[in-house]
């Protein structure tokens, strides 16, 4: 087992990215100078990051500035050039996809990738699968154990289907969901992997502004009942500043800005990353 | 008459879809049309003709030696020659299994020789009679072994944990791995049972023909897959209804007096499947996003 990294969460430099109620806490989530490189093109350079354990914030940047590299570093997807990235303290330095995932991290994707022939409630299944200790022979011969495995699963997905209020389509195919559902229901897949922090990637994407509140009610009550922290990548401005309690601004694979919404919002570099330098004349 | 060559085109329909079930598992999970498969077959017949002849062992465990010799192959396999080129393109891994395919077939012909074996019958079960008709014990049990073993299946890839882990991996490798699902434990284990059907597919194959050569598994394999992809291959269902349909007109065509034509008709009809459905009977139509 690897030598846990005790660093407590503190208030170094004002601003920095972590509420209150964390501080003093080992940061669930942290990256130290992380970067990337792809043949000669560096994707993301000197990431740092730390997540308190009940924090909710979001990386923000125009297309193409590294977000999504970010989310794939941090489960393992790719492996870094340079830096590094602790879970809880531990090292993920070598680990698999898999094992960073037991180790406390999940995630949704930007392009929806919900096993669609499945129905909702084997999706999420699919998530329980690595906590859960049914035997195989038991499974197929249906022993006492395999029912009350799957008993405690089925109760599980449902309580997690009511989050969201879709009891009722549990035995729908995931591909045959309306969109929204769809990316509520890889919310709920990640979840069922019980992480200690949900990325989300563009998680209100293509949802109207109704379906955008409701979302953003839903992920501070996840927040709240899991108690794990949550950092999303998302282009509407108004989520992001409703719900983030820290951001960080990312262009060419730059953190070129980090604080809170109000602090990011008027800070010169980031209006001109989206917007581009104002000429002067 | 006619109900004898039923039977017989159940019998041996029924061994194909066995075969084609180990097919279309593997094919399901890392797309890889496993040319070794038959030959898998002939291990786990010459495992039986070792356990029977050489050792003269009870054949109730030669039965348990051959389909346990069969999953430790299947595995193996997949751990030393298709795992290092998961990331392969798949044309590399379809060559390597031919490569598996030829060393398993050479192997064996170099140790054992190349001459076919006589295994003895491994549980006599005479014959019944049925509305005049004369159907033989074996060919009884080789439907009812299939049905067994179909539904078994059925419930394990519907029902069960390592189940749905299968059909998230089929789906999608990489998101299912980032559900934390053990994607390598759960490509062995379908390796496992696709080789736990060949044992069986073995046994019954031995039970009927009573002979075992080095070469035994080539025509085997080609038959069931030809019948996994006339059913729809990635199907469980299709791949029965495939080796059924296989099986059935091998024995109609001999029945008429065409046995030459045997394997002709069989690799027509996959062409006319083909032309007509290319997905397989089953198979579901692949829509390619824009």
């Amino acid at each position: 087992m690897a030598t846990k990294n005790t660093t407590k969460l503190i208030r170094q430099e004002s601003p920095n990215l972590i509420p209150e109620r964390d501080l003093g806490a080992i940061p669930v989530l942290q990256a130290e100078h992380l970067g990337i490189d792809f043949g000669g093109l560096t994707a993301v350079n000197d990431f740092n990051i730390a997540l308190g354990p009940t924090e909710i914030s979001g990386i923000i940047g125009p297309n193409g500035a590294g977000k999504t590299t970010v989310f794939n570093l941090l489960t393992c997807v790719y492996k870094p050039t340079r830096g590094t990235v602790m879970i809880d303290g531990y090292d993920l330095a070598g680990k698999s996809v898999v094992e960073a995932n037991h180790m406390g991290i999940a995630r949704t994707f930007q392009n929806i990738r919900l096993f669609n022939n499945m129905t909702v409630m084997e999706n999420i299944q699919v998530g329980q699968g690595s906590h859960m200790t049914s035997h195989f022979f038991e499974d197929v011969l249906r022993l006492p154990a395999h029912w009350k495995q799957e008993k405690e699963s089925a109760d599980n997905a449902r309580d997690l289907l009511r989050i969201f209020g879709m009891e009722n389509l549990a035995n729908n195919l995931a591909g045959n969901l309306p969109y929204g559902a769809q990316r509520k229901l890889e919310i709920l897949r990640a979840l069922a992997t019980q992480p200690k922090i949900l990325l989300l990637d563009e998680p209100a994407a293509g949802m109207n502004p109704a379906e955008t509140d409701e979302l953003m009610e839903n992920v501070l009550k996840i927040r709240d009942d899991f108690k794990i922290a949550v950092l999303l990548i998302e282009h509407d401005m108004k989520f992001v500043m409703g719900i983030c309690e820290g951001l960080a601004v990312l262009d060419h694979g730059n953190i070129i800005a980090k604080g809170t919404p109000e602090e990011v919002q008027n800070n010169p570099r980031v209006i001109e990353a989206y917007l581009g330098k104002q000429e002067v004349r | 008459m006619f109900l004898t060559q039923v039977l017989n085109g159940l019998q041996l329909g029924s061994i194909y879809a066995l075969v084609a079930l180990g097919y279309t598992m593997v094919y399901g999970i890392i797309l890889l049309l496993n040319f070794a498969h038959g030959d898998i077959i002939m291990f786990g017949s010459y495992v039986a003709w070792i356990a029977l002849v050489q050792l003269g062992l009870n054949p109730a465990i030669a039965v348990l030696l051959a389909i346990f010799g069969c999953v430790v192959l299947g595995v193996l396999i997949d751990k030393v020659a298709y795992a290092p080129l998961r990331e392969a393109p798949r044309l590399s891994i379809l060559i390597t299994a031919i490569g598996v395919s030829y060393l398993l077939e050479n192997g064996v012909q170099l140790l054992l020789g190349a001459d076919a074996k006589v295994v003895p019958s491994i549980i006599d079960l005479g014959t019944v009679q049925v509305f005049g008709s004369t159907l033989s014990g074996t060919a009884l049990l080789t439907v009812a072994v299939t049905i067994v073993a179909t539904v078994v299946l059925t419930l394990l890839v519907q029902k069960t944990r390592l189940g749905k882990a299968m059909r998230a991996v089929s789906e999608d490798m990489g998101a299912a791995r980032l559900m934390g699902v053990n994607v390598n434990s759960t490509i062995s284990f379908t390796f496992a049972v696709g080789s736990a059907l060949a044992g069986i597919a073995a046994i019954l194959y031995s039970m009927a023909y009573q002979q075992v050569s080095p070469t035994m598994g080539v025509m085997l394999g080609t038959k069931a897959f030809v019948a996994a992809v006339l059913g729809g291959i990635g199907s469980i269902p299709g791949a029965v209804i495939g080796g059924l349909i296989v099986g059935f007109s091998e024995v109609f065509v001999a029945a008429f007096g065409l046995s030459v034509w045997q394997d002709a008709v069989v690799f027509l009809l996959l062409i006319l499947v083909l032309v007509v459905k290319p997905t397989g009977l089953l198979g579901r139509p692949v829509t390619e996003k824009v």
